[in-house]
């Protein structure tokens, strides 16, 4: 009963309902436009919540993170163009749909389904993550580290592409934390000299740079493509025969979602993937798919919103993010110096309960601003790119300068940008990098500490029951491409 | 006569040094090398101070795993070649140009300036030749970002030549 008091705060303060507003108004705004997302936006607003305290810091990132998710439905139905890479599956019944004059029906399932979802998710963070923090109890350097490469592992076998691609994007991003000074010795590492990398590579500029900078990039040579858009009338709520149609899959997509949020992996992408072919497997009308059947759209909206809550358990019990937004989240908690793991859950559950509740209300939220205002967020994808991306270009740049004030950031930032647009280009995804990065120095430090405590005996990680089973999920999860593409190939 | 000789040539595969794959691995394996050998120039801790492995080591196996995985994927990239990619237009080149531009500007000269001649330069190169958006996104918008983060953070941009006229 306290805790859903704790969750209800938010409601009760002119300042947090504030700061929900505009995260959500902000995450849709993100959400719709085509290459940016709430990861981007995230990042870039990631300096502002400076000003902020932590609590409201947060709610902003992840009121920005559920609205921003949804909102890549809006342009996925309308312009066939996934607002977020979370959004691509929605495009493939969402936009046919809409072409038959039905956009109005299909943005009204997506909305619905992804409120559900959304609350759903929340409702697994709220019963999930508090186990999960007391489990983390017992928890060593050894078990950390394994779960780290577990969730690595996962990453590259469930993501985007090529498994060892993704392998090789999160071992390279784990590389660039390396960068800087040896936290356990202070010796410098890949710094050649250079005083500014003895701090290390900060995690915006590269965020900011593989994103926002890299999709610019992309842009750039995307400059003839036209979108055929789709007129919307209204929003309009799915019938009663939608709903007959469809519960079963938005429950089935929610449960998805929120399972493969919880893995950390590339969260709300893969969850709408997975969803939308479960949706179809289970589907009386599997061969209306991809015709514009409003069972896909239910699964995919479903499944990416799900994701978002699933994707804060482990963000928030053990600070091991499950996707690409819950890293900045992570980096935001870790700048307002709120140290994720079980003892947060012991010692602020109002911040936590606070944050449920945040998710909650901006769930609804995005319903409401989905539901009337879905035709003005649309026309926001009518400011041309070349007008648009200078904007954002400015943006990014003064937001990675800001925060330390720095303008080898801003280079770095650059750089990343070009290295992330190549990556893109030859298959391998940036997501991990990202993940890598976060999860670099946890992955050195208990490696290095558990080293110590077995003075030095690799094989003594394999006495330790909780660690050994993460080493085998691990090897389950590298394992697991291999034999599905043997499967296809039979 | 001459489109079954032009079509023969365009079926010839290309030599291996000029397929995305090796491309690929030639760059990852050559950074890495790099990377690699300067591992070994790091400082070491001495055996008395030195608990578990040195600071060397965790970064040495991350690039030896990736020269690992490279090979791998270019191993695989005979059986399974990758699709071939569109060649990269013209304003791909110049948005990246400007990006040099960029910092030799924020560099030499001024921050506030180089944001400037950069989103001049993309919008331009982009397609925008109307003069009031040109302005919008090159001075006006570049002007609002400043205050803005000025105002919000109390942020100090470099010094330079527009800036500093800002500031003093």
């Amino acid at each position: 009963m306290d805790n859903l008091l704790l969750m209800m705060a938010p409601l009760f303060s002119s300042k947090l309902l504030i700061v929900l507003l505009f995260g959500t108004l902000f995450g849709l705004i993100l959400g719709v436009l085509p290459g940016l997302g709430p990861t981007t936006g995230g990042a870039l607003i990631l300096p502002f919540t400076m000003t902020l305290d932590p609590l409201s810091a947060i709610v902003l990132l992840t009121s920005i993170y559920c609205a921003g998710t949804y909102g890549g439905a809006i342009t996925a139905v309308l312009i066939n163009t996934p607002g977020t890479p979370a959004a691509a599956a929605t495009c493939l019944d969402g936009y046919p749909l809409a072409q038959k004059g039905e956009a109005g029906r299909a943005l009204g399932m997506a909305t619905v389904s992804s409120t559900v979802g959304g609350i759903f998710s929340v409702i697994v963070l709220v019963f999930f993550a508090p186990v999960l923090a007391k489990l983390a109890y017992e928890f060593g350097q050894p078990e950390y580290f394994a779960l780290a490469i577990f969730g690595l592992t996962m990453l590259a076998s469930i993501g985007e592409g090529s498994p060892i691609k993704n392998l090789i994007a999160g071992a390279f991003g784990i590389l660039i934390s390396t960068i800087g000074k040896d936290f356990m010795t202070s010796i410098d590492r890949f710094t050649y000299g250079i005083n500014e990398l003895s701090v290390g590579i900060g995690f915006i500029p590269v965020v900011v740079g593989l994103f926002a900078i890299s999709e610019m990039l992309t842009q750039s040579t995307l400059l003839d493509q036209v979108f055929k858009r789709v007129a919307l009338k209204a929003v309009k709520l799915p019938s009663l025969d939608d709903y007959k149609k469809t519960w079963k899959t938005i429950l089935r997509s929610s449960g998805i979602g929120s399972f493969i949020g919880v893995l950390p992996a590339e969260g709300g992408t893969v969850a709408s993937l997975i969803g939308y072919s479960e949706a179809k497997r289970f589907s009386k009308e599997p061969e209306e798919f991809g015709k514009g059947s409003i069972e896909g759209i239910a699964g995919a909206e479903a499944a990416n919103n799900a994701a978002t809550g699933g994707a804060m358990v482990p963000t928030l019990a053990l600070g091991i993010p499950g996707s690409a937004t819950t890293a900045v989240i992570l980096t935001g908690l870790i700048i307002h110096g709120v140290r994720p793991g079980p003892d947060l859950f012991r010692e602020q559950p109002d911040f936590l309960y606070g944050i449920f509740g945040a998710m909650l209300i901006a769930n609804i939220l995005f319903f409401i601003f989905g539901f009337f205002g879905a035709k003005l967020f649309a026309r926001i994808t009518l400011v041309p790119n070349k007008i648009l991306w200078p904007m954002i270009f400015a943006v990014s740049v003064c937001g990675t300068y800001s925060l330390s004030q720095s303008i080898i950031d801003v280079w770095i930032m650059l750089f990343f940008g070009v290295l992330g647009f190549f990556m893109r280009r030859f298959g391998f995804s940036v997501v991990p990098v990202i993940i890598g990065l976060i999860l670099g120095e946890l992955v050195e430090g208990t490696l290095r500490q558990s080293l110590v405590i077995f003075d030095g005996n690799w094989l003594m990680f394999l006495t330790r029951p909780i660690a050994l089973t993460f080493f085998i999920l691990s090897f389950i999860a590298l394992a697991f491409p291999l034999l599905r593409s043997k499967k296809q190939k039979n | 006569m001459n489109n079954v000789q032009n079509k023969k040539r365009a079926n010839k595969s290309l030599p291996f040094f000029f397929k995305d794959e090796f491309k690929v691995f030639f760059v990852i394996i050559f950074f890495s090398t790099i990377l690699l050998i300067s591992t070994f120039t790091f400082d070491k801790v001495p055996p008395i101070l030195n608990r578990g492995i040195q600071p060397a080591t965790f970064p040495k196996g991350l690039l030896i795993l990736i020269m690992f995985l490279t090979t791998i994927i270019y191993y695989l990239s005979f059986k399974n070649p990758w699709k071939k990619e569109k060649k990269l237009p013209k304003p791909f080149f110049l948005t990246i140009s400007s990006f040099i531009l960029f910092v030799i500007i924020s560099k030499t000269l001024d921050f506030f300036l180089a944001i400037s001649v950069l989103s001049i330069f993309v919008s331009y190169n982009w397609g925008e030749k109307r003069v009031f958006y040109l302005l919008l996104v090159g001075i006006i918008f570049p002007l609002i970002v400043f205050i803005f983060f000025e105002m919000i953070l109390g942020l100090r941009f470099p010094p330079g030549i527009i800036t500093n006229l800002y500031y003093y």
